[in-house]
């Protein structure tokens, strides 16, 4: 058992460290620090930045575009782009739909696909949740029907995060109807300009515009956009969403809110001193601390595991990471608010990529409190998880 | 970064954890209790006879040179198994004392007793009024010829009842809370003016308050600097919570497993009540909360080897915070989730509570701990 990384992990995180210093647009930068939202332009310069680098699909495999990182790397990598801050790889592509061409694509469609997610020439968004379909996902009733050589696809997707960017979607439709729930689903991509594809924006409670209604009328899609075999795509998109064990604690994005914290606590006052001076504020920092240190530490024993062991048999630890680490999310959201108090108040009119600033960035705290709510919900709510450690876990 | 068991640290492992499963059942347990003292000497003389008592020790002391993770390993099984004998006081702390502070003449008296088992320790530090605070001492210590005068009160003094040899804290200098001043003294539980009230505790261990009044030790009786032993007995303590922290992790585990096992097979309307999900997300919060625990143990464990002492300190302290939460967590919700029979003395999962409990209370509690790292300025 040892802490410690090795000298050439050290080493790594400096050259990581380095990169971002020296190539994450400022702008970039300080939006991400202030909690602001970010243009689409802005998080495509960036996205291209590392992909030029060789990091932008860092974990795919090697052939594909891939570093062959170890599972330590990829933690230090991920950490510190947290901790800069920079915008994260738009997982729609790289996390999600990327490793499932990649893994049950035929040859085309990796070569039509892939170069194309990493450079954020296609940006992707997920069809996967509809209004009667939350947690209970495999109850979706999109349908895709076959006539000759294509689908014909009608239906509702919800919670469709910045559809209004993208160009592509990747889609679950009901390809059976008679087949078990699980059982009659398929896993299709298709172009968001295809006639019949509107995409009506939903406003969050923070005013914020990140999630989208999308509505598929009669949308003509190609038989050969079909990824894997009809009918398969329920186990395509369980893979998919078991894909991502680690990342989802974003102890960087946390330990970053916390310094952010930390600096603005030393400059307002409450009874003529600093509110960082208070000793039950000072608690209630270090009670987070240390619940994000356990965490820390929890997720080092997942990526640890992964590197020894394969990522074949999830460890029992990594169910943990979701619900704490949303949970510190919120906490160090809510520590924030508490922070600045009354001042939270003021409502900064602002485009929905963040420009037309009018106010300083404590006017986006309020929203960031309330944006955050949805970390417990999205990606398998809290509750869910909850269910997975009954079952996977306990055995209950 | 690793957190593996070495080869040999996995056979001791399934050595420590074969001998309790062999001899430590919950009916073992109950016998033990009721023998002279309140603990088997013959459980005490298997683990000597597997070298348990002779790990951290170094070799040239005779004992095998373990680390931190060795210990982590065996009071976590210990902590599965609810063990009543005094590893922590001899082992941990007592040994403790002798291997950060000992000369070598007192390691030479001392060590080879813990080591085959013969001999028993335990740490008079608590008093009236020092609370948590380890630079609390009004006992007294004051120079007689070449030796030393020792009067005061000791309470809560685990093993105290039992032990051969006590370790006490005594002030050899300035006021009560100074820093500096105060000494450790090894004293002969046997001394004359040596009187000990001894009592179980309430998680089945036992304990003692002792006076002491006009007891005479000579020179050599000191570890360390008489006047300035508060940086020894910090070290000492810092592992003695953090071995308290891995025993903690085995309470947990086992009040978990035990939990769960009563939810698949306790039957309600006609069901296991397992299959309710209020009663099932319960254990899965259960579950969270172990491992957090389970990693801040580590984290204890493997801070010994930090280079700054206040960081080890700040380490040790945010552990005992989440095992205190964890484990307060863990305790009550095993309870009602047993229903009925969580109340129970006849049941295994109260006395799991019961000593979780304890450890919350000792050398610092939740809030105490929490106060040290806010005063450290914070973890991240």
């Amino acid at each position: 058992m040892d802490l410690a990384f090795s000298k050439e992990e050290i080493a790594f995180r400096e050259e990581v460290r380095a990169f971002f210093r020296d190539n994450v647009p400022p702008e970039t930068r300080r939006k991400m620090v202030e909690g602001r939202h970010l243009s689409k332009d802005e998080m495509v310069a960036w996205w291209r930045i590392l992909n030029k680098k060789g990091w932008g699909v860092s974990h795919w495999p090697k052939e594909y575009g891939g570093t062959g990182w170890t599972s330590v790397q990829h933690y230090i990598f991920n950490e510190e782009l947290q901790m800069h801050p920079a915008p994260a790889p738009l997982a729609f592509g790289v996390s999600m739909v990327g490793p499932v061409i990649y893994t049950f694509g035929n040859e085309k469609q990796k070569k039509q696909y892939l170069p194309r997610i990493a450079n954020v020439d296609d940006w992707w968004c997920q069809g996967f949740s509809e209004p009667g379909s939350g947690s209970d996902l495999a109850s979706l009733k999109t349908k895709a029907e076959r006539k000759g050589d294509k689908y014909i696809i009608n239906g509702q997707k919800t919670w469709t995060t910045l559809a209004q960017h993208a160009d592509m979607i990747f889609c679950l439709c009901r390809t059976d109807t008679n087949a078990k729930k699980q059982m009659g689903i398929s896993f299709i991509v298709f172009d968001m300009k295809s006639k019949g594809v509107t995409v009506r924006p939903i406003e969050t409670i923070d005013g914020g515009h990140e999630v989208n209604e999308v509505f598929f009328d009669d949308v003509e899609v190609p038989v050969e956009n079909l990824i894997g075999e009809e009918n398969k795509g329920w186990d395509y998109a369980k893979f998919l969403l078991g894909n991502e064990r680690t990342g989802i604690a974003r102890v960087g994005v946390s330990k970053e809110r916390l310094r952010r914290i930390k600096d603005l606590a030393s400059k307002v006052e409450a009874n003529g001193k600093p509110v960082l001076e208070d000793q039950g504020f000072r608690e209630k920092l270090a009670a987070c601390e240390i619940e994000l240190k356990a965490l820390e530490l929890t997720q080092l024993r997942v990526v640890a595991d992964e590197g020894k062991h394969g990522k074949g048999k999830p460890n029992p630890a990594s169910s943990v990471l979701k619900i704490k680490g949303s949970e510190i999310q919120q906490t160090t959201t809510e520590l924030l608010m508490e922070v600045i108090g009354p001042f939270a108040a003021p409502y900064d009119v602002h485009g929905d990529d963040g420009s037309n600033e009018t106010m300083d960035w404590t006017a986006q705290i309020a929203p960031s409190y309330f944006n955050n709510r949805k970390v417990s919900i999205y990606g398998g709510s809290n509750e869910i998880q909850r269910n997975i450690i009954t079952k996977a876990v306990l055995g209950l | 970064m690793d957190f593996d068991l070495s080869e040999e640290q996995r056979l001791l492992k399934e050595s420590i954890d074969g001998l309790l499963t062999d001899s430590y059942d919950f009916d073992a347990r109950k016998k033990y209790q009721k023998e002279k003292g309140g603990w088997s000497k013959a459980v005490w003389g298997k683990l000597a006879e597997q070298g348990l008592l002779g790990l951290p020790f170094a070799e040239a002391d005779g004992g095998f040179g373990a680390g931190a993770v060795e210990t982590m390993i065996v009071m976590e099984a210990l902590g599965k198994a609810l063990v009543l004998e005094p590893y922590l006081a001899t082992v941990v702390i007592g040994g403790g004392f002798l291997r950060h502070g000992g000369s070598a003449e007192q390691k030479a008296a001392h060590i080879p007793g813990i080591i085959d088992g013969s001999k028993t320790f335990a740490f008079a530090q608590l008093e009236k009024n020092s609370r948590y605070d380890l630079g609390d001492v009004a006992t007294s210590a004051k120079k007689k010829g070449a030796g030393w005068v020792i009067d005061g009160e000791k309470f809560v003094v685990l093993n105290g009842e039992n032990a051969d040899t006590l370790i006490v804290t005594a002030r050899t200098k300035g006021a009560q809370r100074d820093r500096s001043g105060i000494g450790v003294f090894i004293v002969p539980a046997n001394a004359k003016g040596v009187t000990r009230k001894g009592y179980p505790t309430q998680d089945g261990l036992h304990a003692a308050d002792i006076t002491l009044t006009g007891v005479e030790v000579d020179g050599s009786a000191a570890i360390g600097d008489p006047e300035n032993g508060l940086p020894l007995v910090e070290r000492v303590v810092d592992e003695a919570r953090t071995a308290m922290c891995a025993e903690a992790v085995g309470a947990m585990d086992e009040s978990l497993k035990s939990t769960v096992e009563y939810l698949k097979t306790r039957k309600q309307f006609g069901v296991p009540i397992g299959s309710f999900q209020t009663l099932q997300h319960r254990a899965a919060d259960m579950f969270v909360a172990l491992e957090q625990a389970r990693s801040m143990s580590m984290f204890a464990t493997m801070a010994a080897d930090f280079d700054s002492a206040k960081e080890r300190a700040t380490a040790v302290a945010a552990a005992k915070v989440q095992i205190g939460k964890s484990g307060k967590f863990i305790g009550q919700q095993s309870i009602q989730l047993h229903g009925g029979i969580g109340m129970t003395q006849e049941a295994k999962i109260g006395h799991y509570f019961k000593r979780l409990t304890m450890i919350e209370n000792t050398f610092g509690d939740t809030d105490y701990h929490l106060r040290r790292v806010t005063d450290a300025g914070g973890l991240v």
